[in-house]
């Protein structure tokens, strides 16, 4: 960019015709291609280890494709690993998970985006305090807040469960979360909200013939964020869950640094795999509104 | 149909509405933004404060208000396994943030060089940030793995005394955190600071070529300093994730080897208050990460916000 526009002001006027393999060019994409194999090294590394046999696992290398594929290490590590004495794969944790991840992102969201709207068309007294108390809460360390909620939710009757979990997702969701809603409403021109007022409707009138019709890619973008985050949570999982409820991040963890018995790289690595498919799956289909969620974090309010 | 309403509205706002009392006005709003409300003040704010208080008692297996000063701070800043946690996190943050700033800023500046594919390298290099610390931790711990992995690999290359085992020496175990961690965060840091390059007025750009000011020049000059904002924003998530770092370091190590050589705060937290039932002694570890988190965090409301009003 810089070198054309350079030319172009020096020299004659109009596009310089521009060869495609100039050295500044090769230098440019060999090094952004070096990245991108670093970058997609592991994955590799990762399914070619999964898809081999434990002998060639132990006598050939990482880095070389299987010589003969096998899906024995997938099956086991969906139905047969052990954590401690459970041997029922990793199946259950997955199961878990899809029962925290749903409930969650759809608790989350729907307070979230009632908050949202709330704090842009219905300020009331103080509702800019608890706003800003919310968005300090998401960089305070969770560490500090784990043990008043276990109080909490001991108190509640749901420390334990898979309630609890979603709980607590949704209140350390919430910021985030809130912050994605009020800015994304802060643009729906006030105008709108006004004559619905005049037309009559009240404050969930609005909130669902306007405003979420209004909103739905942000609703995409809150559900990419909230799914990949849930789904990759470890500390809550293990701090408010027992551990036949442990979402797949604690089991995978358990399944894999187990000290006991003969280590299996291969169904390791599988489980990782399995592990890792539904946020990858979101990523990849979601593209560029998962970059628009996870920067709206450094969107300031 | 809503235009011409929309002019006669201004008469019904909010400051022209009838004196109901106060407290009913809104009222749906009001029970709307309860669960906001209740997080702020309860568990946020509360939660934040109760933990601080009770660090100051001696409670063990449950949290009791029996007072004894800083009889747990003095414990704690007198634990070895706690001054190795401060030092490896300092060690670690301060790395992970040169490194992921830097990296993501070289790999943004390549990036914005109209190139083609971009969407495509974008999406190569953010991938790991979608996965796990727990999935990020255990690839690593594989690909590191000194019989199977790298180094196993370049010995059967023939070079034998090829040495490569990070995550079994405490001397280097950071490092093996660091290649893992970086690995996932570079690419997230690299769309932050490829969002500020392309916030950058073009104007700035032409006028640097006039002047006839070298491209890299123009970068530490002049972009550098304009990109101020980003930098500070990214450096304060880079942190406050780094504070937080567990889950990676239990998935690569679990805090050694030898014990403890790649302990971090949150670990001791979360051992002494869930598994040693010292509670007493992780409140107080945990209100030094609030304390930590919060050097980081005023000066940088200070400059965000100082000044006007926030909201």
């Amino acid at each position: 960019m810089a070198d054309t526009s350079m030319n172009a002001m020096t020299g004659p006027r109009g596009a310089k015709p521009k060869k495609a393999m100039n050295p500044r060019n090769i230098m440019l994409y060999g090094i952004l291609i070096l990245v991108c194999v670093y970058y997609l090294l592991p994955l590799y590394v990762m399914v070619m280890t999964s898809l081999k046999g434990m002998p060639e696992v132990r006598l050939g290398n990482i880095f070389a494709p299987p010589v003969e594929i096998t899906f024995q290490p997938w099956v086991k590590a969906w139905s047969e690993a052990c954590t401690g004495l459970n041997c029922d794969g990793l199946s259950r944790g997955f199961w878990n998970s899809v029962l925290i991840t749903v409930p969650s992102v759809i608790v989350s969201i729907a307070i979230a985006s009632v908050n949202g709207y709330a704090l842009i068309n219905w300020k009331f007294k103080g509702s800019d305090v608890f706003f800003t108390i919310l968005i300090f809460g998401s960089f305070i360390p969770y560490q500090i807040m784990l043990y008043p909620i276990v109080i909490l939710l001991r108190e509640a009757g749901i420390y334990g469960t898979l309630w609890g979990l979603i709980v607590v997702h949704t209140i350390f969701g919430m910021p985030i979360l809130t912050l994605l809603f009020r800015n994304y409403f802060s643009s729906i021109p006030e105008e709108l909200f006004k004559a619905a007022r005049v037309d009559g409707a009240g404050f969930w009138g609005i909130y669902f013939r306007i405003m979420l019709p209004m909103s739905l890619p942000i609703f995409v973008v809150a559900l990419i964020l909230q799914v990949t985050g849930i789904w990759n949570d470890f500390l809550f999982g293990v701090v408010f869950t027992k551990p036949d409820l442990y979402p797949m991040t604690v089991q995978l963890n358990n399944i894999v640094n187990s000290v006991q018995g003969v280590k299996e790289y291969n169904v390791n690595m599988a489980a990782t795999v399995l592990t890792g498919l539904v946020p990858l799956v979101v990523y990849f289909v979601s593209g560029k509104l998962f970059v628009r969620g996870i920067a709206a974090g450094a969107v300031k309010g | 149909m809503s235009s011409t309403t929309t002019e006669a509205e201004p008469v019904r706002t909010a400051t022209y509405a009838k004196p109901r009392a106060r407290w009913t006005r809104n009222i749906s709003a009001k029970i709307a933004a309860l669960p906001m409300v209740a997080t702020a003040l309860v568990v946020f704010l509360g939660g934040t404060i109760w933990t601080v208080v009770y660090s100051f008692t001696n409670s063990k297996l449950l949290p009791r208000a029996n007072f004894v000063g800083f009889d747990q701070y003095e414990r704690l800043w007198s634990n070895s396994r706690w001054l190795i946690s401060i030092e490896n996190l300092l060690f670690y943050g301060v790395m992970s943030m040169i490194f992921t700033v830097v990296m993501g800023f070289i790999l943004a500046v390549l990036m914005d060089q109209k190139i083609r594919y971009e969407d495509t390298f974008r999406t190569i290099m953010l991938y790991p940030f979608a996965l796990s610390f727990i999935v990020t931790g255990l690839v690593w711990q594989w690909i590191l793995n000194p019989d199977f992995g790298i180094q196993g690999v370049v010995r059967d290359w023939g070079w034998t005394s090829f040495n490569f085992d990070p995550l079994n020496n405490p001397d280097t175990v950071l490092y093996g955190l660091l290649i893992a961690g970086l690995w996932q965060g570079t690419g997230f840091v690299m769309c932050l600071m490829l969002a500020g390059l392309r916030g950058i007025d073009e104007d700035i750009w032409k006028a640097t070529r006039v002047d006839g000011i070298p491209t890299w020049k123009t970068y530490v000059v002049v972009i550098i300093p304009m990109m101020r904002a980003v930098f500070i924003t990214t450096l304060v998530i880079v942190a406050s994730g780094i504070i937080r770092l567990y889950d990676l370091v239990v998935a690569m190590t679990s805090g050694g080897p030898g014990g403890n050589a790649s302990q971090v705060p949150a670990m001791y937290v979360y051992d002494y208050m869930f598994q040693a039932q010292n509670l007493g002694q992780g409140f107080a570890a945990s209100t030094m990460m609030l304390l930590s988190v919060l050097i980081v965090l005023i000066p940088w409301a200070y400059l965000e916000f100082g000044g006007k009003k926030h909201g």
